[in-house]
C-alpha cells in the first residue's frame, strides 16, 4: 500500500496494493513517463491513434485526452487523430450488427473532440499499388535532438504569445481540428456501407485461408496496411497502437511460433520503424490488461466489445489463441509470467536487420514490410525447410510444374505461358509471391487456397517487384560479364 | 440456514456473450445451510445463468484464467477470492481480458 489513508482496491504485483486515487496517479504517470522516456513523439507532430474499441485503446485515447488538457510543463504537445477499422465482414457479422457497432464507436469518438476516421476493412480493395512501396523521400527530417525540438516549439509559442497571436493561433488550430472532423464525417454518419462486391471479396479471401492461424495473421497484416495508408494520406507521421504488455507477451510467444523471431523487436517493441516514413509507437506496453480493465472500470472509460475471429474458439484453434491460453494459464499460477516475458522483449534489439537504413524495395517483405530474413546461407534451417518442401512438392505433384522457374517448366517446358493466359501458373501464382515474402508470411500465404483472392494492390505490386527482379538479374549478368573481362 | 441474498452480477469484456449478451443480472441466491461464497456462486452461475460453453467461463472450481473478478469494485484478490463470503446487495463483476472475449 502506497498511502496509508484509503482502502486498497487492487493488487498489481504481489504486495503492491493501491487505493483508488494512488492507482489513478500511478496509471496517469506511467503514460507520460513512457512517452517522456522514449522521446520519439515530437511536439506539433500529427499522431494517429489506432483504435480498436477495446479496453487498451480506449484507455490510450483517454490518456491522450488527459495529457493534452494538462497545464504546461506536463502537457502533451502532439496533434492526435483517431482511426477505427471495422473488421465485421471477416467475422461474418451482418451489416446491421456492424452499423450498430460503428455508431457506438462514433459516439465515443465524437466525445473526444479529436478528428477521427472510421473505415471498413473492405477499403483494402481500393488501395493503390504504391501503398506497399517505401516512401523514403517523405521521411520527415528531424534536425537535432528531441530537446531542441521541444525548445524550438516552446520558443515559437512564446514568441507568438508575446505578439499576442497565441490566442488566435490556438483558435485557428481548433477551427482546423473542427474543420478536419467535419470533412472526415461530412456524411450523415462518419462511415458508409462498403460496396457489396468488396464485402464478398473480403469474405472470399478469408474463407480461402485454411487455418484460423492464417486468418488471424492475414487480418493483422492487412489491417496494418490500411492503418499505414490512412496515416500517409492524412499526414500522420506517428501511429499509436494500444497493445498492453499482456497482449505483447502473448504476441512474443506466438510470433516465435509463427516464424517471426527475427522481427520480435519491431513487432513487440516501443517503436517500430519498418515503414520508414510512418513510425508505430506502443505507449500502453507497460500496462497489464488487469491494470487497464480496472482503470476503465473505476474511472468510467467506455469500451465496446466487438467479436473477433477467435471469439468462442476452443483453446488450440490457432497458434495465437493457444499462446494466449498458455500465457494466461501460467499467469494465473505464476503472477510474474507476463512481466517476465515482457521484460524479455525489452531486451531484444534489431541487429543485422536494421530497418532504418534505406534499402531496396526488394529487400522488404511484401506483406509485413520487415527486412527479409530469407537471405540465409545453405546451412540454415530456413534453407533446409525450403529444400525439403521443394522435394516433397515434386514428389506429390509430378505432372505439375515445379516450384522454381515456373515460366520455363510449365506446359512441358515450352514458352507457351508467355502467350496463353490459360496457364495455371500466372504471374500472380503462389511461387511468384512467395519469393517476395519473409519466412513467416510465406507460411501464412501457403495456407491460402488461392492467391488471386488477395487485394489487387498486393498482386500488382508483386508483379511489379517480380519484373524488377528479373530485370535486375539480367543487368547483373551483363555487369558481371563486363567486370570479368576487365580482369 | 442463511437467508436468501440478492446480488448484482455484471459481465464484461465479451464474457457477456456466454449469458445471451446480457451484461447486468439481478439474481437471488436461495437460502442454504452454509453462507454463500464465490466458489458456490460460480457453481450456481454455471447451473442457472450460463447459456453455453461453460468451460469458457469456469475451469476447475474457479474462473477461467484471464477473467478478472471485482467485488464491489475492488480486486477479489484483496477479498479472499473464492472464499469471499457474499453479502446481500453485493456487486460482483466478471471482466474477460481475453482477446476474443
Ligand atoms: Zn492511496
Ligand atoms: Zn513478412
Amino acid at each position: 500500500m502506497k498511502c496509508k489513508e484509503a482502502s486498497a482496491v487492487l493488487i498489481i504485483r504481489v504486495g503492491d496494493a493501491f487505493c483508488r486515487s494512488c492507482f489513478k496517479e500511478y496509471f496517469v504517470h506511467k503514460f507520460r513517463a513512457m512517452l517522456g522516456k522514449n522521446r520519439v513523439v515530437f511536439p506539433g507532430e500529427k499522431v494517429l491513434l489506432a483504435y480498436s474499441g477495446g479496453p487498451s485503446s480506449n484507455a490510450m485515447v483517454q490518456q491522450v485526452q488527459e495529457g493534452l488538457s494538462r497545464d504546461a510543463p506536463k502537457k502533451l504537445r502532439f496533434i492526435p487523430g483517431i482511426l477505427f477499422i471495422d473488421e465485421g465482414a471477416v467475422c461474418n457479422q451482418s451489416w446491421e450488427d456492424r452499423e450498430r457497432t460503428m455508431s457506438e464507436i462514433e459516439n465515443i469518438l465524437k466525445a473526444t473532440s479529436f478528428p477521427f476516421h472510421i473505415l471498413s476493412l473492405e477499403q483494402l480493395f481500393t488501395l493503390p499499388q504504391t501503398m506497399l512501396q517505401m516512401n523514403l523521400a517523405e521521411i520527415p527530417k528531424r534536425d537535432g535532438s528531441y530537446k531542441q525540438a521541444v525548445g524550438s516549439f516552446l520558443g515559437q509559442q512564446k514568441a507568438q504569445a508575446e505578439d499576442g497571436v497565441s490566442d488566435a493561433a490556438d483558435r485557428l488550430t481548433q477551427i482546423h481540428i473542427a474543420d478536419n472532423s467535419s470533412v472526415e464525417c461530412s456524411q450523415s454518419a462518419a462511415f458508409s456501407r462498403p460496396a457489396a462486391e468488396h464485402t464478398a471479396a473480403l469474405r472470399d479471401m478469408f474463407n480461402s485461408a485454411k487455418t484460423l492461424t492464417a486468418k488471424q495473421e492475414l487480418l493483422h497484416l492487412l489491417r496494418n496496411h490500411l492503418i499505414l495508408h490512412v496515416a500517409r494520406t492524412h499526414g500522420y507521421s506517428k501511429v499509436m497502437s494500444g497493445e498492453s504488455c499482456t497482449r505483447l507477451a502473448v504476441r512474443l510467444l506466438s510470433n516465435i511460433s509463427l516464424g517471426r523471431g527475427a522481427f520480435l523487436p519491431l513487432d513487440t517493441g516501443f517503436s517500430d520503424n519498418r515503414y520508414g516514413d510512418v513510425v508505430i509507437v506502443r505507449p500502453m506496453r507497460d500496462y497489464s490488461l488487469k491494470e487497464i480493465s480496472f482503470y476503465n472500470r473505476l474511472f468510467n472509460v467506455p469500451s465496446v466489445f466487438i467479436p473477433a475471429l477467435d471469439t468462442k474458439a476452443s483453446g488450440n484453434s490457432s497458434i495465437q489463441h493457444l499462446s494466449e491460453s498458455f500465457i494466461t494459464k501460467l499467469q494465473a499460477d505464476f503472477p510474474s509470467t507476463v512481466s517476465t516475458v515482457y521484460r524479455t522483449s525489452e531486451k531484444l534489439h534489431v541487429s543485422r536487420t536494421d530497418t532504418t537504413q534505406p534499402k531496396n524495395q526488394q529487400d522488404k517483405c511484401l506483406l509485413c514490410m520487415c527486412t527479409l530474413d530469407t537471405h540465409t546461407g545453405p546451412a540454415s534451417a530456413f534453407f533446409a525447410t525450403q529444400k525439403s518442401q521443394q522435394l516433397s512438392e515434386k514428389k506429390s505433384l509430378k505432372n505439375v510444374p515445379s516450384a522454381k522457374d515456373s515460366e520455363k517448366q510449365c506446359c512441358n517446358g515450352g514458352q507457351c505461358c508467355k502467350e496463353s493466359a490459360s496457364c495455371t501458373n500466372s504471374v500472380t501464382g503462389t511461387q511468384d509471391i512467395v519469393h517476395l515474402l519473409c519466412y513467416s508470411c510465406r507460411v501464412t500465404i501457403k495456407d491460402l487456397n488461392s492467391m488471386d483472392k488477395l487485394p489487387s494492390y498486393i498482386l500488382k505490386e508483386a508483379e511489379h517487384r517480380t519484373r524488377r527482379m528479373e530485370m535486375r538479374k539480367e543487368i547483373e549478368e551483363f555487369l558481371l560479364d563486363d567486370h570479368s573481362e576487365d580482369i | 440456514m442463511v437467508a436468501p441474498i440478492n446480488l448484482q452480477l455484471e459481465f464484461g469484456g465479451g464474457a457477456e456473450l456466454l449469458f445471451d449478451g446480457v451484461k447486468k443480472h439481478h439474481v437471488t441466491l436461495p437460502s442454504q445451510s452454509d453462507p454463500w461464497d464465490i466458489k458456490h456462486l460460480l457453481v450456481w452461475i454455471k447451473d442457472n445463468l450460463l447459456k453455453e460453453r461453460s468451460e469458457l467461463f469456469i475451469q476447475g472450481d474457479t474462473v477461467r484464467p484471464g477473467i478478472l473478478v471485482l467485488v464491489n469494485d475492488a480486486d477479489w484478490e484483496l477479498m479472499g477470492e473464492l472464499d469471499y463470503k457474499l453479502q446481500d446487495q453485493d456487486n460482483i463483476v466478471f471482466i474477460s481480458t481475453l482477446h476474443g472475449g
